[in-house]
């Protein structure tokens, strides 16, 4: 079994990070597996690539995102807080960053169509919107359950020139939409990339997406030494769903000291409660029953929503470089106002949980006076109207 | 038990005959074990059984509808894999599942109680070559054929290194997308048989797309034989039940042996 040398270094040639990872794949989709790896690994190799990625990135996407300082919420916890603004980044998430860098590749490998699999809908519109931009075709697999609550994403990427397709198989949430996705790239391999939204599937995606969102801990890195007199954050936090703003800040900070922490919806903390399996591709920590069908992950949060979570992730947990933990669906509620009304700022649901986590260990496994960093990975707008809803229906 | 062996299918494909091997997904009703006696006494030369994943990710909606009533049923590998034994089917028999199955049974658990259950093959699509190695091996040992796939896409430097792993015969995956049932055969067919025919000696059954008697025999121009799964499932699921299956199969078989 290959190991990676140093913790969020480049997986084996099998494309395991130690235990975890691999090319679970039907024979059919193992050439544009492979075709992918090669792609990627000239395409990082090539200053051109590089450079129109960053310039993208600037002009159009509006990085590097601030590091802001949390001086109220500071006050009220007992530490010192910042964030790591993605919600930011234009479109609204730390998506961006990926799907930037994945519909650049899709260009260079000739291919003029795009599949997304989305969750919340922060995925799709990033893909949708990067599509936009390139002039690609787009389409995006959101299971109905998801198409619910987050209709406002729907429509705004069909106002961008995506088609939806509706998931109606299996829990009808994100899980669903890996599946049809997969069965779309299958047969439309050719012309079509398959742009994956988070730290997860065969080999190389879980690689690819942790580079293309190590721009958000690398960019925090500096900004926290220029804050803090050239030190690092004592605790660097970030939610995790697939993993990818998690992996691509930890991937900043794998290096210092920094304590790391993944915060897990309680309904889908794979991690947590999970065990070894394979699925979309990769062998993972899965909540799955014993004879291995794959459980339903139930969250109030439509990005976390998933049983599974990105191999990079289960291998960190593994050799013990990053904890994982949970927050509930009632913490994220209480964390999403708390947000709001100390520092005018509504999170997504899903950094909400990263916030949740820390609001409930302040004073408790993070000391007072400790600096924290919390990746704010996604703006809320988009889940306004849910929290209306749940709020009205007294579940907080 | 020992297993009946895939080897059978080299034979009958030596003597001349055509290969005709179904699919059916085991535990989608009360009554598959007498669908799948059915199609064998109807003139399957070997069948191919499914066992439930809930993420199917290969697999058309037929496919994908039989999954979720065989686990809304409560089925599960272990019962399958009991009912082949204990149905003692009188040709040889290879499960069809995705790794997951395999992965949390245990490599070595699940090629023994297939064996012991008397099942000669397995197919396990999301498990590619560069990953076949740990369970091939202990299938190897216990008698379980791993039967690899050669799709229309996989490059020719690579095809013989599948033959080479493949045991039982080659699946020669039709076109590109998933299981489920078209109006034409790909065009591709033709092409990847032609393949993985300078590659090996192993018999080729042509899948994925395969739905009627016409299209069957049209494959086995050039093939030694064909997987037949959708139109077989849809049938089933439309609540055909054992004789439908007996006589679509039927159909197959005269196809096959009139040409």
């Amino acid at each position: 079994m290959t190991t990676v040398p140093v913790p969020m270094g480049r997986p084996g040639p099998d494309g395991r990070f130690g235990d975890f990872g691999g090319r679970f794949v039907p024979e059919s989709l193992v050439p544009a597996c492979m075709e992918l790896e090669q792609a990627f690994a000239e395409a990082w190799a090539d200053p051109a690539y590089r450079n129109r990625l960053d310039a993208i990135l600037r002009d159009y996407g509006g990085r590097p995102t601030p590091v802001t300082e949390c001086f109220r919420l500071s006050e009220r916890l007992g530490a010192r807080v910042l964030l790591k603004r993605e919600d930011l980044v234009h479109a609204g998430s730390h998506k961006l960053n990926n799907v930037i860098g994945q519909a650049l590749l899709a260009e260079r490998m000739g291919k003029r169509r795009m599949v997304a699999e989305t969750g919340a809908g922060q995925h799709g519109v990033a893909t949708a919107t990067a599509a936009a931009l390139l002039g690609l075709e787009c389409t995006v697999y959101m299971g109905e359950t998801d198409i619910e609550r987050q209709a406002l994403n729907v429509f705004r990427m069909e106002l961008l020139g995506a088609e939806v397709r509706p998931v109606r198989s299996g829990s009808r949430t994100l899980k669903d939409a890996v599946n049809e996705a997969l069965r779309d790239w299958v047969a439309t391999v050719d012309s079509t990339h398959y742009c994956l939204g988070s730290v997860m599937g065969p080999h190389p995606f879980p690689y690819m997406v942790r580079q293309l969102q190590r721009v958000v801990g690398d960019e925090a890195r500096e900004q926290c030494r220029a804050l803090l007199g050239g030190h690092d954050p004592d605790v660097v936090v970030a939610c995790v769903g697939g993993g990818s703003n998690a992996a691509g800040t930890f991937a900043g900070f794998s290096e210092t000291t920094a304590r790391l922490v993944g915060v897990e919806a309680a309904g889908g903390a794979a991690v947590t409660d999970g065990i070894p399996g394979v699925l979309h591709g990769m062998c993972s920590l899965l909540l799955q029953d014993e004879a291995g069908q794959i459980l339903e992950a139930e969250s109030i949060s439509a990005g976390l929503d998933y049983p599974g979570v990105g191999p990079e992730h289960a291998h960190l947990a593994a050799i013990g470089r990053a904890e994982y933990d949970r927050a509930t669906d009632e913490e994220v509620l209480a964390a999403f106002r708390l947000m709001a009304e100390t520092e005018g700022i509504l999170p997504a649901l899903e950094p909400a949980h990263a916030v949740a986590w820390l609001v409930r260990e302040a004073g408790r496994s993070v000391p007072s006076g400790a600096t924290v960093l919390v990746t704010l990975s996604g703006r809320g707008d988009k889940d306004v109207a849910q929290v209306r809803d749940l709020l009205a229906g007294g579940t907080a | 038990m020992t297993p009946r062996s895939l080897e059978a299918l080299r034979a009958r494909r030596d003597a001349g005959g055509k290969l005709l091997v179904p699919y059916l997904m085991g535990g989608m009703s009360e009554d598959w074990v007498d669908a799948l006696q059915a199609v064998v006494a109807a003139g399957a030369d070997a069948v191919e059984v499914g066992i439930p994943f809930s993420d199917p990710m290969m697999d058309g909606p037929v496919i994908q509808e039989a999954s979720v009533r065989a686990l809304d049923r409560g089925a599960t590998p272990h019962q399958i894999v009991d009912d082949l034994a204990t149905a003692a089917v009188g040709v040889p028999v290879a499960v069809m599942t995705y790794y997951n199955i395999v992965f949390r049974a245990g490599h070595r658990r699940m090629a023994r109680s297939l064996s012991a259950a008397g099942v000669g093959g397995a197919i396990v699509p999301d498990l590619p070559l560069e990953e076949v190695g740990p369970w091939a091996a202990e299938a190897d040992d216990a008698g379980v054929a791993t039967v690899l796939l050669v799709a229309p896409s996989t490059p020719p430097d690579r095809v013989p290194r599948v033959c080479a792993r493949s045991r039982g015969f080659v699946y020669a995956v039709a076109r590109m997308g998933v299981t489920g049932e078209r109006p034409t055969l790909g065009a591709d067919a033709v092409e990847v048989v032609a393949r993985i025919r300078g590659a090996t000696d192993l018999p080729v059954c042509v899948g994925v797309g395969v739905s009627t008697p016409a299209q069957a025999a049209a494959v086995c121009e050039v093939a030694d034989g064909v997987v037949v799964g959708s139109a077989l499932v849809r049938r089933l699921l439309e609540g055909g039940g054992p004789d439908a299956a007996g006589e679509f199969v039927g159909n197959l078989r005269s196809a096959l042996d009139g040409g």
